[in-house]
Parts: C-alpha cells; sequence; structure tokens
C-alpha cells in the first residue's frame, strides 16, 4: 500500500470503520485509494496498536486518520506522531475527507492537514425540509 | 466513584458508554508512569472533555483517597493493569468498594478469561487477594453489560 512518491494515509478506527472507508473510497476514486492502508484496534492493546501504526507508517510521510481523538486510535496515533515532520493526525475521519486526500497526496504535510480538516467539517451539514 | 482496571485508561468506552451514564465529573488515573510523564498525561487531558484529570502513583492515590471519597465530585478512577489496582487496594484501601474489570488485551503469559479481559496468573491471584479483603470484583466492559463476578473468572479455564 505504500508510495515513496507521495503521502500515505492510515486509516485508523475502531471495529470495521477503517476498512469499511477505505473500500468506499475504493468504489469511487478506484486505485486512488491504494495509498491508504486500514488499521482497526480490534484485539489490540494499546502498546500494540500504536507499535503497529509506527510500524505501517515507517519513515513514509504520512497522515493518520482516526475515527475518535479520544479513543484508543486517536491515543495511539497522537503518541506515535509526537514530535515528528512527517507525520500527521488528522481526528473525525469521514468519506469526503478522504476523497480529498487521496487526490491532494503532493501537497506539503503542514498545508495537507489543516486544508483536510476542513474539508471534512465543510461536509457535514444538518438539512430540515423546512 | 467507579473504579475501573482498563489497559486503555481514558477512552471511547469510557468516555461515552460510562461516561454518558455517570457524567463523571474528574477521572482520575492511578499509574506510576504516567504520573511522571507529562507529555502523555496531556494527551489523556484531550480525551476528558471538560472534565478534571489527576494522575497519581499507587502510593499517592491511596494516601488522596479519603479526600476523593467525601468530595462531591463524580469520579472515574482507571488503572491500567489489575497490578496497580491492588497497589491502590493495600491495607484495606478499597474495602467495601467494587472494582470493575473493564478491558485487557491478549498478551504475553495472559489467558482469555473473557473477549475483552485476558489476565496473568498473578493477576488472578491479585484479584482474589482484593476480593479477600472486602472489594467486590466484577467484570463487565460497558454499564449495559452482564456483570461477571470474580467467582465465575476463577471458575473459568484460565490459563
Amino acid at each position: 500500500m505504500s508510495d515513496a512518491q507521495g503521502t500515505v494515509g492510515i486509516v485508523v478506527g475502531h471495529g470495521g470503520l477503517s476498512q469499511g472507508l477505505i473500500d468506499a473510497v475504493r468504489r469511487i476514486a478506484g486505485d486512488a485509494a491504494d495509498c491508504l492502508t486500514p488499521l482497526s484496534n480490534e484485539d489490540k492493546g494499546p502498546d500494540e496498536l500504536r507499535a503497529e501504526l509506527d510500524r505501517i507508517v515507517g519513515d513514509q510521510k504520512a497522515v493518520v486518520f482516526v475515527d475518535l481523538r479520544s479513543g484508543s486510535c486517536g491515543m495511539a496515533a497522537q503518541a506515535c506522531c509526537r514530535d515528528s515532520l512527517v507525520r500527521v493526525v488528522v481526528c473525525g475521519v469521514n468519506l469526503p475527507m478522504l476523497l480529498d486526500f487521496v487526490f491532494s497526496r503532493e501537497v506539503p504535510l503542514e498545508e495537507l492537514a489543516p486544508h483536510l480538516a476542513e474539508t471534512g467539517r465543510n461536509a457535514i451539514a444538518s438539512i430540515t425540509g423546512a | 466513584m467507579l473504579y475501573r482496571v482498563d489497559e486503555r485508561l481514558i477512552h471511547g468506552q469510557v468516555v461515552i458508554a460510562w461516561g454518558h451514564q455517570l457524567r463523571p465529573e474528574r477521572y482520575v488515573i492511578v499509574d506510576d508512569h504516567l504520573a511522571g510523564s507529562a507529555w502523555e498525561q496531556d494527551l489523556y487531558r484531550l480525551g476528558a472533555g471538560s472534565a478534571d484529570v489527576v494522575f497519581a502513583t499507587s502510593d499517592e492515590a491511596r494516601d488522596a483517597l479519603p479526600e476523593w471519597r467525601a468530595a462531591p465530585v463524580r469520579t472515574i478512577l482507571l488503572t491500567r493493569d489489575v497490578g496497580s489496582m491492588c497497589r491502590l487496594g493495600e491495607s484495606g484501601a478499597l474495602q467495601g468498594e467494587s472494582v470493575n474489570l473493564g478491558g485487557i488485551h491478549h498478551g504475553p503469559d495472559r489467558a482469555e478469561a473473557l473477549t475483552y479481559l485476558h489476565l496473568t496468573h498473578e493477576d488472578m491471584a491479585d484479584l482474589r487477594a482484593l476480593e479477600a479483603e472486602g472489594v467486590e470484583v466484577t467484570a463487565r466492559d460497558l454499564p449495559e453489560a452482564h456483570g461477571v463476578t470474580l467467582a465465575t473468572l476463577l471458575n473459568a479455564d484460565v490459563g
């Protein structure tokens, strides 16, 4: 799944969420989803989850997407990316955010992370019939 | 006050499921390592929302327990392992209280007691000792889940 040419994305989530999100990206964007790797917290303790994430990221430039900032996934991601110039965490992952990411991987990381967070926020709307 | 052993400490299950039911105003994390790690404390504080978060070693927590119990502050006390909860409970400090076993994943020398709970033989001995000191020990991952008594856990084929 890794790609030395651009930033890679790791989606860390509870249960089957991360795999489901990446499957959805693939249905919409096709092979562009290859830059995304799922990681579930299922059956993993905090240390194991963090070590697995660290192994997947390796020395790649990476955005680590997590579902819950305050959950075990968020904790592992923040610990794994602490003090790194080539790893950032984006919390509250959603599909529009991932779709934006797979076509924006050449954007510098320091611009990319806030841009993706903004994309995710902008995709949330309350629509009433009135 | 909820006393819970959960390897993940402040995380979704605690903050959302238990937090929704208990509406804690304070989390106390009893952990000898985290008590001295400022950056890790910051991470856990981010997860606690508006609730206060206190970090303490087992010894500090044992001394502070009477004060925490007496204060009208809804509190969830967390340890990441059985050993820390037992050290907290030394000298009968937890007598009359209930300890909730919430989640310990598989690991070296741990055997599955429940899908969310993996214990070593030392853990089992520690839990027996806790109960012998008048502490009720029950496994329950989520508030609505069926509680499993220590006696049931001990009768399970663990290890």
